[in-house]
């Protein structure tokens, strides 16, 4: 797969066919055997007989429109196009001959007429010369588009209509693939062309540059800029993406050492060959000027940093964290593992913690988003994580969306979504804002439930109300897979008027009739599968929900098969595997509490030291206990606590009590401002190592480049336990894996070779399942019987008032990500160039607010400004914001409450006040110019 | 740490466990306790405890109670 030269992927034609039977027939003479329905093409082609075509392609379906791909088949008349014509039994078929050779030639003649005069480039070229064209009878630019100007509005891609042929497959691939419908072909005849939206730019369209057109194009008519400035890929290397949990492969193509084009790989299991804004074109990042490629040291905060050796930057920060741990106790330091690393690089991170560190106060940054889902999921069904894979959501026939907002945060899982329900799947939609999914072409939701922030759980017991109610529980696999004295209990306690769809109705705002229809789609309607994303889990009620989410779908046995299941939509590439890796300080790697004896011994043994039995602090525990002064030294890779925790004030004095703040990072992120060492991180690009994703499937990352840095994150973390006295001497990322699968037994089948050869494994992966697991508790539950647990609704502490009269929710939109280090660096800003505050017209009206005008948002933790956009989307009541641009400062508004399980931050739920404002605040200017400060590099002395 | 937020933290775990009875609340309270909070976060709980316990509700006071003297607690 690390393949020094371009890899060239086989295009069958048309998609593969669900049939079971087999059909055989002949063509050209070879016997073949296919599925039925599969169309002739497609046979042909797994024959190994490559039949001309420049509309089909195998991600698309048969459109029948190009007329290259004609055939001759025995017994019937005229020459079919074999895209469109399925195979038959016993059929006779010919690809080759005169008359199809001489209509082919026609056929290419008419394309040539009406295509720029030069080099035929791409399919249309090589269609032309296998089809033997010298000239062009009617000649050229006959009534053609060579006058049109190319459309340069999209800061990735560009739209020559001159070299477009009018194939559709752009149209299709943005109809079908992404399902935005934002291109379609106006005007008749001669006069067809590609137009995006009514005729506008692309950019200004409703085009969300997922790049599937650019994929589609067969001529190059739609082009990436990177590859018209670089020249065409020389090699490729098949890696994963480093953005959102959907986990996407990409092929990395190269011109030497430099990404020019980064294409989605078709036999990528979790995005079958589509992609994002982000992941297809957000990428240069890792060239930015911003990027910090030496390490960096100093004494204090207020100080400028100085560039120094790795060498002297790693005994810097091993000196400064065995002088606090010598003189305070190992309980004083710990570490932050991150999402964003590989699995390799999170587990180094945790053992250095434990291991070298002697302490177990390592947590992830996944606290602050999914910590619910694997405490609640862990509690329901014994495992951690999603029940399904991607795939699954084809056979589902109700989809329930609660706290996500796919569209924006799992694009590329979304487009998968939407083909389903525009196939006919019902829709539920539980979010207090009116999401895309909620009305999106060809797609309506047969339910929006906007209840009000802070209610999931008192609507999820009015859902499973009505199902116990009404007769509409599983009884068959309730008794078979679950513990019935507890469903009984549960039964009993969801039963309760105070949980019936009339008192609800008064708590979350949502009709009871509306909370009564959605339950009975839900439970009625064929296979029903709920996805979730950080609208369950960011709320003081966050793992409760989690619960009430697998009660439901127990109740109804919507579990353990394809077209069900609980499935959380994690937000960064590596959630999933960061939690499985041990970041959590109260287990080791696979879940295992750290309590647990045998499990302690395993790690002891190869590890060679002795494991603290006691679980250690987590995030915001870390910041509370250096304000008083017992935690004093922090070691940070890839995360900025600072933009991305909560109740930002808190989060600044807490970082600058402590004595020692390491931050390993591609950038000087919001948290490197009060940080004493800088170590210069790497990117996806260049490093090796997995990424596990949200259903569970485990990925390589392979080094495409030579890390700018000097060092891939491991080596800079094996260098710093070396530093601290504990020995780490992997030679490869896949020493590491073979360590995590002999001590994890979920992961006991997974390597680096197994990985190469099935290119992807969900876990479990271990004897009991050797290929790995696309779904879960088929048989039974991970823990055996599935537990009910009870879910009394706790309203959040924080209340509306007079002083702070609305809610406050935050979110994601699709071309940022997360704290946005990555994506402000990159032209997506075009898209997003701020952060703006949602609010329903008549709360913008009430407050005198105008479209754009600049607003103060004020909670009782601070306040911060930035400019409204009036839109319905919202409730009135409701106001909304993104924390990509740490000048908005977000998070300074929102509060220190948290999940009462895991301390995930209640960041859904903030009572606000907004007023209008003439600007950014006192505290957003003075943070403004702390960080000029704090980012000072002292110039390097003349020798 | 600050008492007050280590007493709301308890409190929020309470008010989880609440649904299952008294006697299933204590425990579960401690239980989570035991597996979840740092050792230093449980010595100062129990101290706010033994200083007058102000704002704990009493499931939560009896599990903390439980912490202070049960096995393996504190250290």
């Amino acid at each position: 797969m690390n393949a020094m030269s371009l890899i060239q992927e086989t295009d069958l034609g048309t998609p593969p066919a669900a049939g079971e039977a087999s059909v055989t027939l002949t063509i050209d003479g070879r016997e073949v055997s296919v599925p039925e329905g599969t169309s002739v093409m497609r046979a042909a082609a797994l024959a190994g007989i490559d039949i001309p075509k420049l509309c089909a392609t195998d991600t698309l379906a048969a459109f029948g429109s190009c007329r290259l791909c004609l055939v001759e088949i025995a017994g019937r008349g005229g020459t079919p196009a074999s895209c469109t014509t399925p195979v038959a039994g016993g059929m006779a078929v010919s690809t080759t001959g005169e008359r199809l050779e001489r209509l082919r030639h026609g056929v290419m003649e008419l394309y040539l007429s009406d295509h720029p005069v030069g080099e035929i480039k791409g399919a249309v070229g090589q269609a032309a010369r296998r089809a033997g064209v010298e000239r062009v009878r009617y000649g050229v630019f006959a009534a053609c588009h060579a006058g049109a100007a190319t459309d340069e509005s999209n800061p990735y891609f560009a739209f020559d209509p001159a070299a477009c042929i009018v194939c559709s497959r752009c149209v299709r691939a943005c109809d079908e693939v992404q399902g935005t419908f934002a291109l379609t072909i106006a005007g008749r005849g001669f006069d067809s062309r590609v137009s995006a939206s009514q005729e506008e730019p692309i950019l200004g369209s409703e085009c969300v540059s997922c790049g599937a057109c650019v994929q589609a194009c067969p001529t190059d008519a739609l082009i990436e800029k990177s590859v018209r400035a670089a020249g065409l890929p020389e090699r490729s290397v098949i890696t994963t993406c480093a953005y959102c949990g959907v986990g996407c492969a990409f092929e990395a193509q190269l011109v030497g050492d430099e990404v020019v084009r980064m294409t989605p790989w078709k036999d990528g299991k979790a995005n079958h060959g589509h992609s994002c804004v982000k992941g297809r074109f957000a990428w240069d990042y890792a060239t930015h000027r911003e990027r910090i490629l030496r390490p960096l040291v100093r004494d204090a905060i207020g100080d400028p940093w100085r560039e120094v050796s790795w060498d002297e930057a790693i005994a810097f920060a091993a000196g400064r964290l065995k002088s606090i741990t010598a003189a305070h106790g190992r309980g004083a330091v710990g570490a932050i593992t991150s999402s964003r690393c590989t699995n390799e690089e999170t587990y180094l991170v945790q053992k250095l913690a434990r291991a070298a560190l002697h302490t177990n106060n390592v947590d992830t940054c996944a606290r602050v988003c999914h910590s619910p889902t694997g405490y609640g999921l862990k509690a329901a069904f014994g495992t951690s994580a999603g029940t399904q894979d991607f795939d699954s959501v084809d056979h589902a026939d109700v989809v329930l969306v609660i706290g996500a907002n796919p569209t924006d945060a799992h694009p590329v899982f979304a487009s998968r979504m939407k083909r389903r329900l525009r196939a006919g799947a019902k829709l539920i939609v539980v979010d207090p804002r009116a999401i895309d999914l909620v009305r999106s072409p060809h797609i309506e939701a047969a339910h929006h439930l906007a209840l009000k922030p802070g209610t999931n759980v008192a609507l999820l017991n009015a859902l499973a109300h009505v199902v116990v109610t009404e007769g509409l529980v599983d009884e068959a696999f309730v008794r078979e897979r679950c513990d019935l004295a507890a469903f009984q209990a549960w039964a009993a306690f969801v039963a309760d008027e105070v949980n019936s769809p009339r008192t609800v109705e008064g708590v979350c705002g949502v009709p009871a009739a509306e909370l009564r229809a959605a339950a009975r789609l839900y439970a009625t309607g064929g296979n029903g599968a709920i996805y979730y994303g950080l609208g369950v889990t960011e709320h003081s009620q966050g793992t409760t929900t989690v619960m009430a989410i697998a009660n439901l779908a127990m109740a109804t046995g919507n579990l353990g098969r394809p077209g069900v299941g609980v499935n959380p939509l994690r937000g960064q590439n590596n959630v999933q595997g960061a939690c499985d890796m041990g970041s959590f300080p109260h287990e080791l790697t696979g879940y295992r509490h750290i309590s647990e004896e045998p499990v302690r011994r395993l790690f002891e043994s190869l590890w060679g030291v002795t494991l603290d039995p006691e679980p250690g602090l987590r995030i915001p525990n870390m910041i509370d206990a250096a304000l008083d002064g017992s935690f004093r030294g922090l070691y940070v890779q890839g995360e900025d606590i600072l933009q991305s925790d909560p109740n930002s004030r808190h989060m600044a004095a807490g970082l600058s009590a402590m004595e020692c703040v390491i931050v390993q990072d591609l950038f000087l992120n919001e948290t490197a401002s009060y940080a004493h060492v800088f170590l210069p991180g790497s990117t996806f690009l260049e490093k090796d190592g997995t990424y596990t994703n949200a259903e569970r499937r485990i990925q390589r990352v392979r080094k495409v480049m030579e890390p700018r840095n000097g060092l891939a994150d491991w080596e800079i973390t094996e260098r710093l336990s070396n530093a601290l006295g504990y020995p780490m001497n992997y030679a490869h990322p896949s020493e590491i894996m073979v360590e995590i699968a002999a001590v994890t037994p979920t992961f006991a089948g997974v390597s680096y070779e197994r990985l190469d050869a099935l290119g992807s494994i969900q876990w479990p992966c271990n004897d009991a399942a050797p290929e790995g697991t696309p779904v879960m508790h088929i048989d039974r539950f991970a823990r055996g019987a599935g537990e009910f647990i009870l879910t009394e609704y706790v309203p959040t502490d924080e209340r509306t008032g007079p002083r702070f009269p609305m809610l406050l929710t935050t979110g994601r939109v699709l071309s940022q990500y997360n704290v946005g280090a990555q994506t402000r660096r990159t032209e997506n800003v075009v898209w997003h160039p701020e952060d703006r505050l949602e609010i329903h017209p008549h709360d913008a009206e009430h407050r005198g607010i105008a479209d754009g005008a600049w607003v103060k948002l004020a909670s009782r933790e601070g306040e911060t400004s930035l400019r409204a956009l009036i839109t319905p989307r919202v409730s009135p009541g409701v106001v909304y914001t993104t924390f990509h641009h740490p000048g908005t400062q977000a998070n300074v508004v929102t509060t220190e409450l948290s999940d009462w399980a895991t301390n995930c931050p209640e960041y859904k739920v903030t009572a606000v006040q907004v007023t209008l404002s003439n600007g950014p605040t006192e505290w957003q200017t003075t943070a403004e110019a702390q960080n000029r400060l704090a980012r000072r590099i002292a110039p390097i002395p003349a020798e | 740490m600050d008492a007050r937020r280590l007493t709301a933290m308890a409190n929020q775990i309470g008010a989880f466990f609440r649904a299952q009875g008294e006697a299933a609340a204590v425990a579960g309270v401690e239980d989570h306790l035991r597996r979840f909070w740092d050792p230093r976060m449980r010595r100062e709980i129990v101290a706010h405890l033994n200083a007058g316990g102000e704002g704990l509700t009493p499931a939560v006071r009896a599990a903390v109670a439980r912490l202070a003297f049960g096995s393996g607690g504190m250290k």
